[in-house]
């Protein structure tokens, strides 16, 4: 069944009739990014406007695999469960070279988590019920078919002119937060430098419609008999909806292989047979490139329009929601007066150091599944002829390396006796807890959590738990008790055995200030 | 430095010779793919990061731009 794209509600702006006070900020595009980080600003008490150029969501095959760390972000924002009802979940891959199986992998082989590893869910999807949540707000002025064809930055504010189908306008705003997509024509207008490296090889992507039931891991073949010498991807998607990438070689003529005519071939060998709809077709080549500042004072880019990676390890949709993640509450406390605008500066640090670390591992995935002719492709056919026969070989097969969010390099207290997995720079890593979960308590505040242990009175607000066993596994390792101070992003800030009240006000007051 | 370079394979000379013997009868594409897969069992034998860099390094200052040594030893 194809998705339905209803339009959205276009309503005429207040500025085509008289000119708007200054807005605090203005979100330019509503894909998942932009429509994320207005529900995170909404939650935290912020008004916020979103322009979007078009008025229907995201249109074909897009990103499709949301990581346990965007769900728990998704759920934070009121979507999580919306998210997991529709979508398929996935925690095993299976690599094939030509039609032997030569690794397997599981991506979350531990319970005691709420979300999944992975759930496949279109974008429209993801889209329509984050667009569905900010249409209920209040806080949230969502406007259609309204674009940025101006942009103007002062010192303290930008001052925008927006094209309606009614005519043109202005606003002013304190913040712009960038969040329109790999093209990003504010980065355009901004003549800003989006370095990096363009990959030569095409993919196909196609969304096809089939009644079968393939399980729902992710399969990646090396050169299948179904399409030789190339690789191939499969994915699950909700209603019976498959998503299938297939290599082309960097000589494809993109207009000629789109046409259904030579598509519809390629889909029966990868199937076995011609019992589907084709749903969407479009050929992509890769990019991995980023801004060399994700913030220009009162500009700031998040998503696409900051970073860009290759699709294969699930770097894309995820890098950018861990983007709003990590500006949200920021952004918000600059607006509130509680921090000054060189907060920001640690949004900056952190996403940069993020994206470079997608980057990174997105090239050398990519690099791997499309090598360039010598030593590339000869040691890429190294490992494979090996793989069949050796362990080790195996997991050098790299389709993809799926994404986890990364732990940045804080200079913050920490207790080596504590589990590595949750030191400061970590996403808090969720556990039981009663009878929810770890990640439903933190919420989106500053928290400190005492684990069998009784806190000093410091005015944060306060969790405490008993050491079950697997938040004693995650948070305590050999350690008796423990206290840590987590972010209202879920990133744990600091983490102490034993500590005075002191200790905790000033590592809680530094979340607030300026990285040095 | 945790590379070994001073002589650590019994009987070498045999050695040398079963080398070759492995190349024996194929083209020069199958050769460097014989050499690729052989670099990479070898290289998860050795396992040791630091001794893995330090032999990259050295068989890339020993490709045919290298230095000279510094001075001649004995024959």
């Amino acid at each position: 069944m194809p998705y339905d794209y209803k339009p959205f509600p276009y309503r005429r702006a207040p500025g085509l009739q008289a000119p708007e006070p200054r807005h605090d900020v203005v979100i330019v595009g509503a894909g998942p990014i932009g429509l994320a980080l207005a529900l995170d600003l909404a939650g935290r008490g912020r008004r916020v406007t979103v322009l979007d150029d078009n008025d229907v969501v995201s249109v074909g095959s897009r990103a499709i695999c949301w990581s346990k760390r965007s769900l728990e972000i998704l759920d934070r924002l009121g979507v999580g469960e919306r998210c997991l009802e529709k979508g398929v979940t996935w925690h095993a891959g299976r690599t094939f070279h030509r039609d032997r199986e030569i690794f397997a992998f599981d991506l979350l082989p531990e319970a005691g988590h709420k979300m999944p590893a992975f759930v496949n869910l279109q974008q429209y999807y993801v889209e329509e019920f984050l667009a569905d949540a900010a249409l209920a707000s209040p806080q949230i002025d969502l406007r259609f078919r309204n674009r940025v064809d101006v942009v103007s930055v002062e010192s303290d504010h930008v001052k925008i002119g927006v094209e309606t189908p009614e005519g043109h306008y202005a606003l002013e705003t304190s913040y712009l937060v960038a969040c329109d997509g790999a093209r990003s024509p504010v980065r355009q207008m901004l003549g800003l430098d989006f370095a990096g490296e363009h990959f030569e090889e095409r993919f196909l992507i196609a969304d096809v419609e089939i009644e079968a039931d393939f399980s729902s891991e992710r399969r990646f073949w090396f050169e299948p008999t179904f399409h030789p010498g190339q690789s191939a991807l499969l994915h699950k998607q909700p209603d019976n909806i498959y998503r299938i990438d297939l290599q082309l070689g960097w000589d494809a003529d993109p207009e000629e292989e789109k046409k259904p005519e030579n598509v519809i071939p390629r889909i029966e060998r990868v199937l076995g047979h011609g019992d589907f709809r084709l749903d969407w077709v479009s050929v992509y080549t890769f990019q991995c490139r980023r801004l060399a500042r994700f913030v220009h004072g009162p500009v700031i880019f998040a998503g696409d329009s900051a970073h860009l990676v290759s699709p294969f390890g699930a770097r894309g949709g995820n890098g950018g929601l861990d983007d709003v993640a990590a500006l949200g509450w920021r952004l918000a406390a600059v607006l509130d007066g509680r921090a000054e605008p060189g907060l920001l500066g640690a949004y900056d640090r952190e996403r940069v150091y993020g994206a470079d670390e997608n980057i990174l591992y997105s090239a050398r995935s990519t690099r791997f599944m499309t090598p360039a002719p010598g030593a590339e492709r000869m040691f890429r056919d190294a490992v494979l002829a090996l793989a069949a026969e050796t362990g080790f070989a195996r997991p050098m097969a790299n389709s993809g390396r799926l994404s986890k969010p990364c732990i940045y390099p804080l200079d913050a207290p920490d207790d080596r006796r504590l589990p590595a997995g949750s030191r400061p720079g970590a996403v808090a890593p969720d556990a039981p807890l009663g009878a929810g979960w770890l990640t439903e308590e933190l919420g989106s505040e500053v928290t400190l959590l005492a684990i069998a242990a009784s806190p000093p009175r410091t005015g944060l607000r306060t969790l405490q738990a008993e050491a079950a066993e697997t938040l004693a596994d995650r948070y305590l390792g050999d350690a008796a008790r423990a206290l840590y101070l987590i972010r209202p992003d879920q990133v744990v800030a600091a983490r102490w055995v034993e500590a005075t009240a002191a200790e905790i006000k000033a590592a809680e007051r530094a979340l607030w200030e300026e990285p040095k | 430095m945790t590379l070994v370079t001073e002589p650590n394979i019994p009987d070498a000379d045999s050695f040398y010779a079963e080398l070759l013997a492995a190349h024996e009868g194929l083209g020069d594409d199958e050769s460097r793919a014989l050499n690729a897969r052989l670099v990479l069992i070898l290289a998860n034998h050795v396992g040791d990061r630091a001794a893995l860099s330090e032999a990259l390094a050295l068989a890339a200052r020993t490709g045919a731009g290298g230095q000279p040594p510094a001075s001649p030893r004995d024959t």
